[in-house]
């Protein structure tokens, strides 16, 4: 796991974001001191410890499976970058 | 001058209808219209809707509408640009967003409304909370008030600000990393961070979901504790807000913190605090001993792990909730051949550099191979972190801290070294992993130039009412809360 060798194009891709040359040298390098910085917790045993996922006793919070009013058709379309006929539009997925 | 009053200096005065709502409105947005060209605090405010709400506030006043039924008829509170508020622009100080306008309410928005209170403006914040200095906000950089050479803090600093600046009476920021507190400390102002789960995140643009918590920045305790107990409540709409009752937080405030035992963490009086910040933090200190608290040398041991195990689990956790900007339902689009290209364009354009560093490093550690040894393992740390404060708390009832490590720096002074920024928050970032709730209160000023020093309670879990208890009976004993910048 060497911060060095930090892919970002790689990690970019998966992430959906389209970075300049420019932008991919500077990450890789504030991103490497980040991780180099970041190291420092393998310093802690951590056998037999459990995650904490959130700090709340709360889980399975569940509600009745009924039917409910949601947000109006309207609404959810209101700030769409485009739409027609009720939908939104995307550029084509299949061919 | 009726912005510069307190929530409960305005209740009294609106009460016997010595004031009206209009005219209170109007205070405040005489003071945005005169000083926010030196500040931008605000992204935008509509004036004719805030007066039209105070006009109504008004209506009800004179149809026998009490404070007792609606605790903050005719105040006027600004918003934070990451809550939702209906028909009003929502962009979170990103231009991702475009010119999205917010299609229901938050949460905490019904109930400050169900209150009475006026919601106005959107405040200016670093990108998707991302920030400690409001520099990374799409939208231009806030300054503080105190000096406006200086960051105000962040990412709610154009919220500390404007409150700090009497352009609004209160406001609402949220708080991820110390995101509230901070820029309360650094603008002189008091701003809470409840327990994880005690208000609704309905509303609230999600930056990291275990760690978020929306809070108010007031002019003082008896205001934050009374907007507290009416933001504060189980929701339906967000699983992880706690059913715990709410109490009377304003009633809490007794004045007597006899007997209560305040912890000093001795891990926090560190090498890079600076001596007027530990000065004015150990004066604080000697005070709560003088108003019979008992001061008590705590450890807190993963303190030196905190900053590194949040830099893993906020951006972990913003690299998922931020995946929704993607130009399909809302906010701007950047055209593309297939949705990939469109999907990378579009973040690529719309997200500011600190968004995309954190949404990078997020990826990462969530990423196949090297999530067992970064995320796994930082929330692991985080158990470890959570259980230095539970067993802190077995011992005194709250523990006090310096807010911050140095007064507010100079703009542009730490943008060039994103993890110098990071380092500035190991005070507040501990409270937030830990999901316990902690209070900012001014305490001082450093002498040249004369700038805030923020003094930080934490308390344990819905411990809310000692630390409003002990803030409170501290800034009664103190000058510091009713000093104002010069503007």
């Amino acid at each position: 796991m060497a911060a060095a060798q930090f892919d970002v194009k790689y990690v970019a891709h998966l992430a959906r974001l389209a970075l300049t040359p420019d932008e991919e040298k500077k990450l890789a390098s504030q991103l490497g001191n980040i991780l180099g910085y970041i190291e420092k917790l393998k310093e802690l045993d951590i056998v037999n410890v459990e995650p904490t996922a959130h700090a709340t006793p709360m889980i399975n919070v569940m509600r009745p499976d009924e039917v409910r009013p949601s947000l109006p058709h309207d609404d959810a379309l209101r700030n769409a970058p485009a739409k027609a006929n009720g939908l939104f539009i995307v550029p084509k997925i299949v061919e | 001058m009726l912005n510069q009053l307190t929530i409960s200096e305005l209740a009294a005065k609106l009460a016997k209808r010595e004031v009206s709502a209009r005219e209170v409105m109007q205070s405040c947005l005489d003071q945005v219209a005169r000083v926010d060209k030196k500040i931008h605090a605000f992204i935008s405010h509509n004036d004719t809707d805030a007066l039209a709400q105070a006009d109504a506030a008004d209506k009800a006043f004179a149809a026998g509408i009490t404070h007792t039924q609606k605790p903050l008829l005719g105040v006027p509170v600004a918003i934070k640009d990451v809550l939702a508020v209906k028909d009003q622009p929502l962009n979170c100080g990103s231009k991702i967003l475009g010119k999205f306008v917010s299609p229901y309410n938050a949460t905490v928005i019904e109930k400050l409304k169900a209150a009475g209170a006026i919601i106005f403006g959107r405040l200016n914040m670093d990108e998707f909370a991302m920030g400690s200095s409001t520099e990374n906000s799409a939208f231009g950089v806030t300054k503080n008030p105190w000096d406006t050479t200086r960051i105000p803090g962040g990412s709610s600093g154009g919220s500390a600000a404007a409150v700090a600046a009497d352009e609004t009476i209160a406001a609402l920021g949220s708080d991820t990393g110390g995101s509230i507190r901070q820029p309360a400390a650094l603008c002189g102002c008091v701003g809470l961070k409840p327990t994880y789960g005690r208000v609704s995140r309905c509303g609230l643009v999600a930056f990291a979901s275990s760690l978020d918590q929306i809070g108010p920045l007031t002019k003082n305790v008896r205001d934050a504790a009374t907007m507290l107990g009416v933001i504060s409540g189980h929701d339906p709409r967000d699983s992880t807000s706690v059913p715990q009752p709410v109490p009377n937080y304003v009633a809490n405030l007794t004045g007597n913190i006899k007997g209560l035992k305040l912890g000093l963490p001795k891990e926090y009086m560190i090498g890079g605090l600076d001596l007027e910040v530990k000065a004015a933090v150990d004066n604080a200190v000697k005070q709560f001993g003088k108003l019979g608290a008992e001061i008590v040398e705590i450890s807190l041991p993963h303190t030196d792990y905190a900053v590194a195990t949040y830099y893993i689990i906020a951006t972990a956790e913003a690299s998922a909730n931020l995946a929704r900007f993607d130009g399909i339902r809302y906010g701007a689009r950047v055209d593309g051949a297939d949705p990939i290209e469109l999907y990378c364009k579009t973040r690529g354009a719309g997200f500011g550099a600190e968004v995309k560093r954190r949404i990078i490093l997020g990826t990462y550690v969530l990423s196949s191979g090297y999530y067992d040894a970064y995320y796994l393992r930082a929330q692991k740390v985080r158990t470890l972190i959570r259980n230095d404060f539970l067993k802190a708390f077995e011992k005194v009832d709250a523990i006090v801290t310096p807010t911050t490590p140095t007064a507010a720096f100079k703009i542009g002074e730490k943008s060039d070294d994103p993890l110098q920024m990071y380092l500035s928050d190991i005070f507040t970032i501990s409270c937030n992993l830990a999901g316990i709730c902690g209070i900012s209160i001014p305490c001082g000023f450093t002498k040249k130039p004369k700038l805030p020093i923020g003094l930080q309670l934490l308390g344990k879990p819905f411990g809310e009412e000692i630390i409003l208890r002990l803030g409170h009976a501290y800034e009664q004993n103190t000058p510091w809360h009713k000093q104002k910048p010069p503007l």
